[in-house]
């Protein structure tokens, strides 16, 4: 860590896998230090990437019009039907509603949009300014839910009010209201949800598509490809799979506590990760011993076909070593597992919004002189990437200019994606992205050595 | 039919509601317009999802990397205000990031909630945050007010109201260049242009070589392009101001001739034939310069261009959305090749905005639609009412593109979807070109899709 200027705040952020003190603790979970270039985002940020990919709900941006602008149809959650998700709604709150208030404005916003496009629910996402001037969302919700006979449901979002994952906690409120709301108690057998599958590129379908030949059934997946009266169904499931875990754990935990729903953490990245959840779905439901026969012939047809098609990448990329920087800790696991497979190493690994636990498993699967970094900066990824020789870098929008212009390849696995990554096709595709960045002819007329120190 | 759910229905007069907006907040074009100076660091006194959404937005319309802290609003900062954040925020800033200047921009948030960043400010200077010969300005920039062009105009103009200064009793031979909201290759078409002038220019803000520069196997945290301070402070010394786009650079032009009597003009952003013709001449009368040879090359090229192909623009319907000072001189230069701009919108709000188009449309020789401020949502509305041959707007034009099955030409802010821009300007009379070059190929490649066999052309 010499030669690097970190804040001193940020030394508890920071560590080397087998150079870091012994007492070493890292400090997550932290606010970013004011005046940092954080790569992180906002309360809001978290409920919309949430609650965003249900397909014939109203979301409406209560507040000023950027909030609603930049976050309209940047996540690649694919819908089977309604497209009424990828329009852009929002009071677009102006001066004079600032000192008088928006509510009116809002509450004439949902009447005009409720009518004309006849969605299931609507979603209130009140920005920063609603909670500094005092609207009262929910009173508006109430008296909509009333009046137009859907559940109209504030998501309290202001963005200073703490992390992205607040923001998931207010989703996961949100989505409690629609949960609890299901008439049906009876459980359907061997049926699952899946929890924080948001449909990216269609990957809840490819996972659909594996549960169908299993023999169990998919009540309702959150949110991807999402349906209001299938969430309502939830509560019927028998198990509920978590999947991107920072996101979603508050309402399976909920559920469980409410309706006994046991849920399981898995990861449908990379070949072990899973056959794993595969296999554990089919554990849970032991009784029927035909699930678990038609896994072990799903995930043996699936490798016969993945594994030699993996080879040809293998080859070339053997040896190449990666950087990790992701929003949630759960998928760098994934993605540090998968990356071994194509025969790379990972030498820096990061999140924004690891948890302590996260960084503790982060540790024990990296290899030895990894670093290992909490909510970083440019300047240190920039800092990392070169001293470690990164050939590629994975990570999202703001990361992926840095690497090129470092020369280094890229692989953006966050929600602008627009290949599926998930399952055992996923998995393919996944080698094909890494390889087509790596091996790039490109990188030949890169004066990248030079920069290396 | 991603937008299956715009219908041709009446249109509702929306009061209290956006629906796909054709602009954004203030904050990003304050962002953009900060680095635009050299070794600045843009520093946005809010929540922290607002800068991380700018800095995405950015870099996708760049592909570049973009830099900007954030003083990562807290519960406890929107109650008792953001002073102490800021504070620790800009004495973080210089001692680990460096930047010669820190441009700080307000939000939504810290509006509300009344902070005075100027003061604040002060405070952190006094309080030993800020080191010698470290400069630091801010601008207002509520996000209910105006767009993403007023938060751009309002940082240009405190680089005037903070920096500029009459140093002493008689002017340079030197003219100011205010850009407006354009790209980085449109800032350095105008260097460009006025260096084959002769002109000595200061132009500011310029975004050359920040967010277009090259590929050199470093990462740079301030890029070789910007402004710098001592030229920012020089233009008070300056003998003139051309303002490009009055939406954009009026008012920091007009606080400039307040401030140090430095004379401006205020003209439309040089897009077109004319509106570059206005610009070359403006720049000659003002600098005493005469028009080189190589210029008049490059307007005979584009007027070449022009009359080859006038049988293929003629009264072509166009549907064009975009920020003000683009557009009135895009619906100009559209009017000049004979084509019919019937539907114009802009989100940016302001009641001079319609007068800019009047002249342009009473030559259209038609009735047109106008609508400031408006949405994606009308726009598509007017469309399905009266079908268009071509759109032209952002990226965020391409749904209705694809619905109405009508060929697009991505212009303005944000283009997320294509590259381009960020190398090749559309100002000037070589802009003009390729925008005329992007127009007719729009246009015919979708006769050659559309052709039945018998009447599918070779030469065009």
């Amino acid at each position: 860590m010499t030669g690097l200027k970190l804040l001193d705040e940020r030394r508890r952020q920071v560590f080397e896998k087998g150079s870091e003190p012994a007492d070493f603790e890292i400090a997550c979970g932290k606010p970013s230090l004011s005046g940092a270039v954080s790569q992180r985002a906002c309360v809001f940020c978290g409920s919309r990437v949430v609650l965003y990919p249900i397909a014939d709900a109203l979301h409406i941006v209560h507040g000023p019009v950027g909030c609603a602008a930049y976050t309209w149809d940047i996540r690649g959650s694919r819908s089977s039907g309604p497209e009424l998700h990828r329009m852009s709604f929002t009071t677009d709150l102006r001066e004079t509603d600032i000192i008088y208030g928006g509510e009116k404005k809002l509450e004439a916003a949902l009447r005009q949009l409720i009518a004309r496009h006849n969605p299931r629910a609507a979603f209130v996402y009140g920005t920063c300014v609603v909670g500094v001037i005092g609207d009262d969302v929910d009173a508006v919700c109430r008296k909509m839910t009333a009046e137009c006979g859907i559940p109209v449901i504030a998501v309290h979002s202001e963005g200073f009010k703490g992390t992205k994952k607040d923001g998931y906690k207010a989703a996961c409120d949100a989505l409690w209201r629609i949960v609890d709301s299901g008439e049906t108690t009876e459980k359907r057998p061997y049926s699952i949800n899946i929890l924080g599958e948001f449909n990216i590129a269609g990957e809840a379908w490819i996972l659909k598509e594996y549960f169908r030949k299993m023999g169990v059934e998919v009540v309702s997946t959150f949110t991807g490809d999402g349906r209001i009266d299938e969430i309502r169904n939830a509560r019927q499931a028998s198990l509920n799979l978590v999947q991107c875990s920072g996101s979603i754990t508050a309402l399976a935990s909920r559920m469980k506590s409410e309706y006994g729903i046991p849920f399981i953490r898995v990861s449908f990245f990379g070949i072990e990760d899973v056959s794993k959840a595969l296999y554990a779905v089919a554990d849970t439901f032991k009784d029927n011993k035909d699930i678990m026969a038609r896994t072990r012939a799903l995930v043996s047809e699936e490798l016969s076909v993945l594994l030699p098609q993996l080879e040809k990448y293998r080859k070339d990329l053997t040896g190449k070593k990666a950087a990790i920087y992701v929003g949630g800790a759960f998928k760098a696991f994934s993605l540090i597992v998968a990356l071994r497979h194509l025969g790379m190493s990972v030498v820096l690994a990061g999140s924004q919004t690891g948890n302590k636990d996260d960084y503790e498993t982060l540790k024990e699967i990296c290899d030895e002189g990894a670093v290992i970094v909490d909510d970083t900066n440019p300047v240190e990824l920039c800092k990392f990437m070169l001293e470690k020789g990164v050939d590629l870098l994975i990570g999202g929008v703001k990361e992926r200019p840095m690497a090129y212009k470092l020369g280094v390849a890229f692989c953006d696995h966050n929600h602008e994606r627009k290949i599926p990554l998930a399952g055992f096709e996923g998995m393919v595709a996944f080698a094909k992205e890494v390889h087509a960045s790596v091996m790039s002819p490109v990188w030949k007329f890169a004066p990248r050595m030079e920069a290396k120190p | 039919m991603l937008l299956r759910h715009t219908t041709a229905e009446t249109i509702v007069e929306r009061e209290a509601l956006t629906i796909n907006p054709a602009k954004t907040c203030q904050p990003i074009g304050a962002m953009y317009a900060a680095l635009g100076i050299h070794k600045c660091l843009p520093h946005s006194h809010g929540s922290q999802g607002c800068c991380s959404y700018h800095r995405s937005m950015l870099t996708r319309h760049f592909k570049e990397p973009v830099m900007a802290a954030t003083s990562a609003f807290t519960e406890g900062a929107s109650v008792f205000g953001g002073q102490a954040n800021l504070v620790e925020a800009l004495g973080n800033i210089f001692s680990i990031y460096n930047p010669d200047i820190v441009a700080i921009h307000t939000t939504c948030l810290s509006e509300t909630i009344g902070d005075d960043c100027g003061q604040i400010a002060s405070k952190a200077l006094e309080s030993g945050k800020i080191p010698a010969g470290k400069v630091v300005i801010n601008t207002s920039t509520p996000s209910y007010v105006g767009s993403h062009i007023t938060g751009f105009s309002n940082m240009v103009k405190s680089m005037v109201t903070s920096l500029s200064e009459s140093t002493k009793p008689g002017k340079d031979n030197v003219v100011n260049i205010i850009p407006g909201f354009v790209d980085p290759s449109d800032m350095e078409e105008i260097k460009r242009l006025a260096g084959e002038l002769g002109v000595k220019t200061i132009l500011f803000p310029d975004t050359s070589n920040v967010v277009n520069g090259p590929m050199t196997g470093k990462f740079h945290m301030y890029p070789a392009g910007g402004t710098t301070i001592e030229e920012l402070r020089a233009t008070g010394d300056s003998k003139a101001t051309l303002a490009l786009g009055p939406s954009a650079s009026g008012a920091a032009a007009k606080a400039l001739d307040t401030k140090c009597k430095v004379p401006c003009q205020e003209l439309e952003l040089p897009i077109g034939l004319q509106a570059t013709d206005r610009f070359v001449d403006a720049l000659r009368k003002v600098a005493g310069v005469t028009v080189p040879e190589s210029i008049n090359r490059e307007r005979g090229q584009l007027l070449d261009m022009m009359t080859d192909m006038h049988q293929y623009t003629y009264g072509r319907k166009v549907a064009i959305a975009g920020d003000p000072d683009h557009l009135v001189s895009l619906v100009e230069f559209l009017v000049s090749l004979d084509m019919k701009p019937i539907h114009i919108v802009t989100g940016t709000p302001g009641k001079k905005i319609a007068p800019r188009f009047k002249a342009s449309l009473e030559k259209m020789g038609r009735p047109g639609n106008l609508k400031a401020p408006g949405d994606l949502f009308h726009l598509h509305q007017w469309i399905k009412q009266e079908p268009v041959d071509l759109i032209l707007g952002n990226t965020h034009c391409k749904y209705i593109a694809r619905d109405e099955d009508t060929p697009l030409v991505r212009v303005g802010f944000p283009i997320i979807d294509r590259v381009g821009h960020q190398y090749m300007p559309t100002l000037g009379y070589r802009g003009a070109i390729r925008l005329l070059e992007k127009i007719l190929s729009a246009l015919m490649d979708r006769q050659d899709r559309d052709a039945p066999e018998e009447s599918f052309e070779l030469v065009m």
